[in-house]
């Protein structure tokens, strides 16, 4: 029987890639482990390998075909005594083709609509937008910086030779040397301290960390060392420089890997915290955040990573650490977001307008120092507020919001402020689980519901 | 008083000699006057005294060139005189008020001097260890010919980031020498209660960093360990360890009764291995300086300290508004 040779995931959070190019070609007999084709997906390109042995029968999937979808079809395997011909009847998907192990990513289908046009612009009217990954931006945005001054340097694991863990300093190295673009050994707590010590000797150091799960190692330095010398220094030297990584959860990555740490990091007085949702977003914060004269922490997103945004062509375009910007305008409820919890609000906003709510949705991009104005301004009119954050409950960001509201909107609030928050549970491995563990859009309507009594 | 072993040395100068004695000479009063101000409520918090250790930071400032940079732990007052920093700013940062080093909002262990190169002042322990490696990676990058003295205690020497740092240190060659000023106490544990294995230099070994062990008793054998140290770095040949086998007189801050040790093994350290009296014995014996010229000078320090003390007691405390200001700078435009 025909073996179908499937489209396989080749990291969490993949959903389609492209086929590059075959090793093989029809009637070229193949054993387990033969490299087969190389397969680009939005971080790397991989090699996929043969899993069982037999003839190429039908090659399904030509190369050079961008966009296949994990599970796809792309090749037929036949095995001792089959014919092409025998191949070409429907067979049936074998439970031994490698994807079928890696189940297909279940949050971040999350509808995106960032053609919402937004009311406000950080850009003069008439510019020439041109589209790109939040990843390219990112990467835009440091290299146009270290062109500019030559005391930024980066640092972290694997952000040179292999070109980022997840593709974001990709041709950083070929441009400027491993001077610097720097590779670590794995040793979070060692380097962040290493980079400190460098931002107060004269540097703009950027530090990536792979994801900021694992910048728990490194956050005695990040607080103690770079938060509070300037401090502690009564305004002698602080520490110019920017930790940025992935932040929360990706996909299916367990309770170790998945952590939101806004609230953490927006707790403490000497940092800066910034987290975008837009390309647009990432690249003008990322290019404030190297310039600005204070450690910066820049929380990304794997799931956004891989997002197409529109983004100014400007030679030098900033946004400004601090500012909200208000995504779209409306007049019954505040939703208030950040980072990939836009995704929900958005989703949630679009889906409420059909039933007649009008939503305004406030990105706060930055959430220290956070433009709670706009945010309370913006409550003066619709009287009526839900924050949505993918982080745990107790001690959230919402709950700050809310305490705000409460102490400087209180008699124009119509309704309780409701928190959509992760759930207050590490994050499960199933599927099914940890979609429910995170914050969803049915989540953010019903509380728009709730508080527009509807 | 018991016999103690001379060091004098012929290639040394009188007048570098007679300079070492003033400079431990005012660490040393200037800490006895931090107790007794710490005594009568006016120093609070933690006080972390340098008294015993003071050939450390003297031998190695006389092996440094301007330029070069300090960075060290909590116990930190005497690497800051030794550098040239204000004895009154020092001390009115003890004190917590507005002329104090941070404008008082440091305190004992977070002081800073950019004019001194001086880079705190921490009070994690072993913190200040990548701190320092990364000081003279920036020095590195800007081709500067500078080196980085990272000083820190037998006791930070059993944290990871020490050996996260060696690691990287060693691998891109950083212009770092590693001091552990072992005191031998990690604040009540003994070495041998803490350290698998006694020698603290060798600690570099895994990763190519050579390393000695130093007399730090003993400020002539410091100094030439320093510039021994200071060439290896200078040269481009990467980090350096020196282990320099020291005695705090103190307890580990002055809330500490010391009960981990006895006062015999203290008077016997002070009798017989003092730094101070080992220098002040050369000088008289060598005939480089007379007894009269030995109390001027204790007479000429006891004023500074003095003056400091006054210093630190009449500044001004911050002003309230002092409470909002540093915690970010603004951007240069």
């Amino acid at each position: 029987m025909a073996i179908e040779i499937l489209m396989p995931a080749l990291s969490p959070t993949m959903e389609e890639g492209t086929l590059a190019k075959w090793l093989v070609k029809e009637g070229d007999t193949v054993s387990s482990g033969d490299i087969i084709a190389e397969i680009e997906t939005d971080k790397a390109t991989m090699e996929f390998e043969a899993v069982d042995e037999g003839v190429i029968g039908s090659i399904l999937v030509p190369e050079g075909s961008a966009g296949v979808a994990v599970n796809t079809a792309i090749a037929l395997l036949l095995e001792e005594g089959e014919s092409a011909d025998d191949a070409s009847a429907p067979a049936p998907v074998a439970a031994t083709a490698p994807s079928v192990l890696a189940a297909p990513v279940q949050h971040n289908e999350i509808a995106d609509k960032p053609q919402w046009r937004a009311p406000q612009s950080d850009w003069p009217e008439g510019t020439r937008m041109k589209q790109q990954t939040v990843r390219e931006a990112l990467r835009d945005a440091m290299s146009e910086e270290m062109r500019s001054d030559e005391s930024v340097f980066l640092m972290g694991e694997e952000v040179g030779e292999y070109q980022g863990a997840y593709k974001i300093s990709q041709g950083m190295l070929d441009e400027f040397g491993s001077k610097r673009v720097i590779d670590t050994p794995i040793t979070e707590h060692g380097f962040a301290g290493i980079a400190v010590g460098a931002s107060f000797g004269g540097l703009k150091p950027i530090v990536e960390f792979m994801t900021f799960n694992f910048a728990m190692q490194a956050i005695d330095h990040i607080i103690n060392s770079a938060a509070k010398t300037l401090y502690m220094s009564g305004g002698q030297m602080g520490a110019p420089m920017v930790f940025r990584g992935p932040n929360g959860a990706a996909a299916r990555v367990g309770a170790q890997h998945s952590q939101d740490y806004a609230a953490w990091y927006a707790h403490i007085p000497g940092l800066k915290v910034v987290m975008p949702y837009t390309a647009a977003d990432a690249k003008g914060l990322m290019k404030s955040a190297i310039r600005d004269p204070n450690p910066v922490i820049f929380l990304e997103n794997e799931i956004l990573y891989g997002r197409t945004f529109e983004v100014p062509v400007l030679d030098d375009f900033t946004v400004p650490i601090g500012k909200a910007r208000i995504a779209c305008e409306g007049s019954d409820v505040t939703i208030v977001s950040f980072g990939i919890g836009m995704s929900y609000a958005m989703e949630a906003a679009e889906k409420l307008s059909e039933s007649g709510v009008s939503s305004e949705v406030i990105d706060l991009r930055s959430l220290r120092p956070m433009d709670t104005q706009t945010v309370i301004e913006s409550v003066k009119k619709t009287n009526r507020c839900v924050t949505v954050e993918e982080g745990f409950p107790v001690g959230a960001i919402g709950n700050h919001i809310s305490a705000v509201l409460m102490q400087e909107a209180f008699d124009y609030l119509d309704a309780p402020v409701i928190n959509c928050t992760g759930k207050d549970v590490p994050m499960p491995y199933a599927a099914n689980l940890e979609k429910l563990a995170l914050t969803t859009t049915d989540e953010v309507i019903e509380a728009v519901q709730k508080v527009t009594y509807r | 008083m018991a016999a103690r072993k001379t060091t004098a040395k012929s290639n040394v100068s009188a007048k570098d000699l007679l300079q070492h004695y003033k400079d431990m000479l005012l660490i040393r009063r200037f800490e006895e006057k931090a107790g007794q101000l710490y005594g009568m409520g006016l120093i609070g918090g933690f006080c972390h005294l340098y008294i015993g250790q003071e050939a450390v930071v003297v031998g190695l400032e006389a092996a440094a060139e301007e330029g070069d940079k300090r960075i060290t732990s909590y116990r930190d007052h005497g690497h800051m005189l030794a550098c040239g920093m204000d004895p009154n700013g020092v001390m009115a940062e003890l004190t917590g008020r507005i002329d104090g080093y941070s404008k008082g909002k440091g305190g004992s262990m977070h002081m800073f001097s950019k004019e001194k190169h001086f880079y705190g002042g921490h009070g994690i322990v072993a913190a200040q260890v990548p701190l320092g490696a990364g000081l003279a990676f920036a020095d590195k990058y800007q081709d500067n010919g500078r080196v980085t003295f990272t000083y820190f205690g037998d006791g930070a020497a059993n944290q990871g980031q020490v050996y996260e740092t060696f690691n990287m240190a060693a691998i891109w060659d950083l212009p770092c020498i590693f001091v552990i000023e072992n005191n031998q106490y990690a604040m009540g544990t003994s070495q041998d209660r803490s350290t698998s294995t006694p020698d603290l230099h060798t600690r570099g070994e895994a990763f190519g960093i050579p390393g000695e062990i130093v007399d730090g008793m003993d400020v002539m054998a410091v100094k030439e360990a320093g510039e021994r140290a200071v060439k290896h770095c200078r040269s481009g040949k990467g980090p350096y360890i020196l282990e320099i086998k020291t005695y705090r007189y103190r307890g580990h801050s002055m809330s500490d009764p010391a009960k981990y040790r006895t006062r015999e093994e203290v008077q016997k350290m002070r009798d017989e291995r003092d730094p101070i009296e080992q220098v002040r014995d050369v000088l008289l014996t060598g005939k480089h300086a007379s007894e009269d010229d030995l109390k001027a000078i204790d007479k000429e320090i006891k004023k500074v300290v003095n003056a400091s003390a006054e210093f630190a007691k009449d500044s001004p405390l911050p002003d309230v508004s002092e409470l909002w200001t540093d915690i970010y700078a603004e951007a240069e435009v």
